[in-house]
């Protein structure tokens, strides 16, 4: 059997968005929000299990930094009707402008057509390979007009995975600087978002920010490909940010 | 057959004046400089491989310990060099030992220790047109960015070739779609690659200086993060050599769900290194339905430990929780199901005369050449190398599980694609054995904190990871060495690129399965 009937066999694989709020852990490993706990000593307990300072005790409640979070687990709690740990969101829509802010879409225009170059600056892998998902049957998206482009010179959006070395910044902004104008700059995963577990330090910056300006951030370690997606999606102004998910 | 007491009595007989100890299956030693290549002939003519080099600097005092494995027996040799902290000067071992020669070259890179008659040093981990000569990062006195001397400066790379029209071409270090960023000097005349020298490290994020002073469990977070997509293979090597730094004994209970772990690890990874192979030939159907395989065992995995790649699930002694039977029964079944797909795709594969066109008989490393180099993983076992740390360094639960080391003799493309099918498949038994005979109990021993060190290793998806600690008395890590298998492996990918076509490069970097976030570290 030749490859062309291979592929027709095997049918229409492509899922649509998940929309709600309860995505399961097997597409999302969802992320920790602001809980209230039962005293003010329960949130400096749990604030003290982060080892990246993502959560902020006030008093009873503990808030969430999300993009310092980088999904070591240690918060939450492994029977989910147990006590004392941090509430986690269950959903994909994890993207954000910076400092929490608006983020300015491009022309809609570009709804239909965006081409991004992904630049790896760190990354350990991870976002990466979420990232080659994207083009597979299960999230498809080129049925949204978006391609990943091999070249700058074609790009809308830059892509930017990892922490961003010091051996890594001078091609990141070469990478930005040979874009055509209007142009948006994706920070993806908790390294690019923040620094992750690795920068700011001796050889890492603190993320995207440090060398390009960032137009939207995607939280996560690494974020699923549906984060990436909505995060797409938002930056052509095609979706909106879900500012309700927000909440951290 | 040569056993590791002969192999002690050999080293006692041939160097008097040291002190050879013997622990459990560790031989050790302090030896002098001078007999040091000596020694290594000496463990190599033994079938013996190099493990890991690690430098410590700790400013007053300067030591390089070696550590070596048996090739066909359980048994490790570390020999320990000190070196004079104003001088840093030791003779290289690379002349003898052609498998020492990048590790040489990164300490020189990082310690700013000068290796006598190594063949080429400088242009490692540091880039020489950004950085000062001598920063010696890993030195006690560099401390924050502020230490570290940047300094532009012309770099040209390295011509071997003197042939007539002959030229280099670049690719890198922001290449194609979504690829690692690397830089590829392929120096050539036309049609084929005639020298091929890749330039890492762009990606270096001195995880080994980022560790010191940390806790021991939050290193494990960077442990994981070296390479994501092998989170489990190279965590649970610090785990290892963490719980022997505190003498830690791991529940049976923990040590069959690391396992478990592990070996879901290795098939979603291999499936990986399938669609990349599939992608890198333009077969767009099979690397399609390898993808969707591929998403499927994310999710199988997602589903039982809530992430996808696996972070969170270790901790030091044990594991973070225990799971419900049922769970892991669901994920063992999910995988099971999917293996009769992953069988359709590869005998799909196995009869598109077009595909094996591509594959077959290129990238060739030979047995000579995979030993030479010390190649590890399935890089190696396609080239006739049986190395796999399960089998020759039996750890936690693989000592009491049956499985089958596949190699096959032609160390081209083909040969690599057949070795990550029949490990899948292997891997598959394993997690059904190990469901089987999941023992009861504690998933997890209270670590108490003690000054000590410890070495640590695993059969990772790419090969052997071997990793080595020294801990404090208040459980700090003072000195990390992580040696992924992605480093070792890139120091044989010339071989397997140089005399064939600038068409199949592509091809030939995915069937060597190489990660550059792990060699980078």
């Amino acid at each position: 059997m030749n490859w062309f009937v291979r592929g027709l066999l095997a049918g229409i694989r492509t899922e649509a968005e998940p929309g709600g709020k309860d995505t399961p852990p097997s597409i999302s490993p969802g992320l920790p929000r602001t809980t209230l706990h039962a005293s003010p000593e329960a949130a400096i307990d749990i604030a003290a299990v982060c080892p990246t300072g993502a959560i902020v005790a006030h008093d009873a409640l503990a808030s969430v930094v999300q993009d310092l979070c980088v999904h070591c687990m240690r918060c939450k709690p492994s029977d989910p009707g147990a006590a004392g740990g941090q509430e986690w969101r269950h959903d994909v829509r994890f993207a954000h402008g910076p400092e929490g802010g608006e983020a300015e879409p491009l022309d809609r225009r570009f709804t239909r057509s965006l081409h991004v170059r992904i630049v790896d600056a760190g990354d350990c892998g991870s976002c990466l390979n979420e990232l080659a998902q994207l083009n597979g049957p299960s999230y498809n998206l080129h049925r949204f007009g978006i391609f990943i482009t091999p070249t700058p010179r074609q790009a809308d959006v830059l892509l930017v995975v990892g922490p961003v070395t010091r051996q890594m910044r001078g091609p990141l902004k070469a990478a930005y600087d040979a874009m055509p104008d209007p142009k948006r700059v994706v920070a993806v995963g908790a390294c690019a978002a923040g620094g992750g577990i690795f920068g700011p330090s001796l050889m890492c910056a603190g993320g995207a920010a440090d060398a390009v300006p960032v137009d939207l951030v995607v939280p996560g370690c690494p974020p699923p490909p549906f984060a990436i997606v909505h995060a797409l999606r938002a930056v052509c102004g095609a979706r909106p940010l879900d500012p309700s998910g927000n909440l951290g | 057959m040569t056993t590791l007491t002969d192999v002690l009595q050999g080293l006692r007989s041939n160097w008097l004046a040291v002190a050879w100890s013997l622990e459990q299956d560790s031989i050790a030693a302090s030896i002098p400089a001078e007999c040091l290549s000596d020694v290594v002939t000496y463990l190599h003519a033994h079938e013996w491989r190099l493990g890991t080099v690690v430098a410590t600097d700790r400013g007053t005092s300067l030591e390089v310990r070696y550590a070596f494995y048996a090739g066909r027996y359980p048994g490790w040799a570390q020999l320990v060099v000190a070196a004079d902290p104003v001088a840093r000067v030791l003779p290289s071992i690379t002349p003898v030992l052609i498998a020492a020669d990048w590790f040489e070259r990164e300490i020189e890179d990082l310690f700013s220790i000068r290796f006598t008659q190594h063949p080429r040093l400088g242009d490692f981990v540091l880039h020489d047109n950004q950085w000062a000569e001598n920063n010696g990062l890993m030195r006690p006195n560099v401390r924050s960015s502020a230490d570290m001397e940047e300094q532009r400066r012309a770099w040209r790379p390295r011509r071997v070739l003197k042939e007539e029209g002959a030229f280099v071409m670049p690719i890198g270090p922001i290449y194609s779609a979504d690829a690692e960023s690397a830089l590829f000097l392929l120096e050539t005349v036309g049609e084929d690659v005639v020298r091929a020298i890749p330039r890492l490290f762009y990606k270096y994020r001195a995880i080994e200086k980022l560790a010191e002073g940390r806790s021991v469990r939050d290193v494990l977070l960077l442990a994981e993060r070296c390479s994501g997509t092998s989170a489990i293979g190279n965590g649970l090597a610090y785990c290892h050599a963490v719980e022997r730094a505190l003498l830690i004994d791991v529940p049976p209970r923990a040590a069959a769900l690391r396992a478990f772990f592990a070996e879901l690890e290795r098939i979603r990874h291999h499936v990986t290194s399938v669609r990349e192979i599939c992608a890198s030939t333009s077969l767009a159907v099979a690397a399609s339905q390898a993808l969707w395989l591929e998403e499927q065992l994310l999710r199988i995995c997602g589903a039982v430990a809530e992430h996808r790649y696996f972070f969170g699930v270790l901790d030091i002694g044990g594991l973070m929780h225990d799971y419900d039977p049922a769970a892991l029964e669901v994920a063992a079944d999910g995988a099971g199901a999917l293996s009769g797909r992953i069988r359709i795709l590869r005998d799909a594969l196995q009869n598109s005369s077009s595909f094996l066109d591509r594959i077959e008989q290129i990238g060739i490393v030979d047995e000579h050449a995979a030993r030479t180099f010390e190649l590890v993983g399935p890089f190696a076992r396609a080239s006739g190398v049986s190395a796999d740390m399960r089998s020759i360094q039996p750890y936690g639960a693989y000592a009491s599980v049956a499985f089958a080391v596949p190699t096959e003799a032609e160390g081209d493309g083909y040969a690599r694609l057949r070795i990550l099918f029949a490990e899948i498949a292997q891997s598959l038994q394993i997690v059904r054995t190990l469901l089987r005979e999941l023992p009861a109990g504690p998933v997890r021993t209270e670590p108490t904190m003690r000054a000590g060190f410890g070495l640590g290793w695993t059969e990772a998806p790419r090969g052997a990871s071997i990793q080595w600690v020294q801990v404090g008395e208040e459980g700090t890590i003072l000195r990390y060495r992580l040696t992924p298998p992605s480093f070792r492996n890139w120091h044989g990918f010339h071989v397997a690129t140089e005399g064939f076509a600038f068409q199949d490069f592509p091809i030939v970097l995915a069937t060597l399965d190489l990660s550059v976030a792990e060699n980078d570290r």
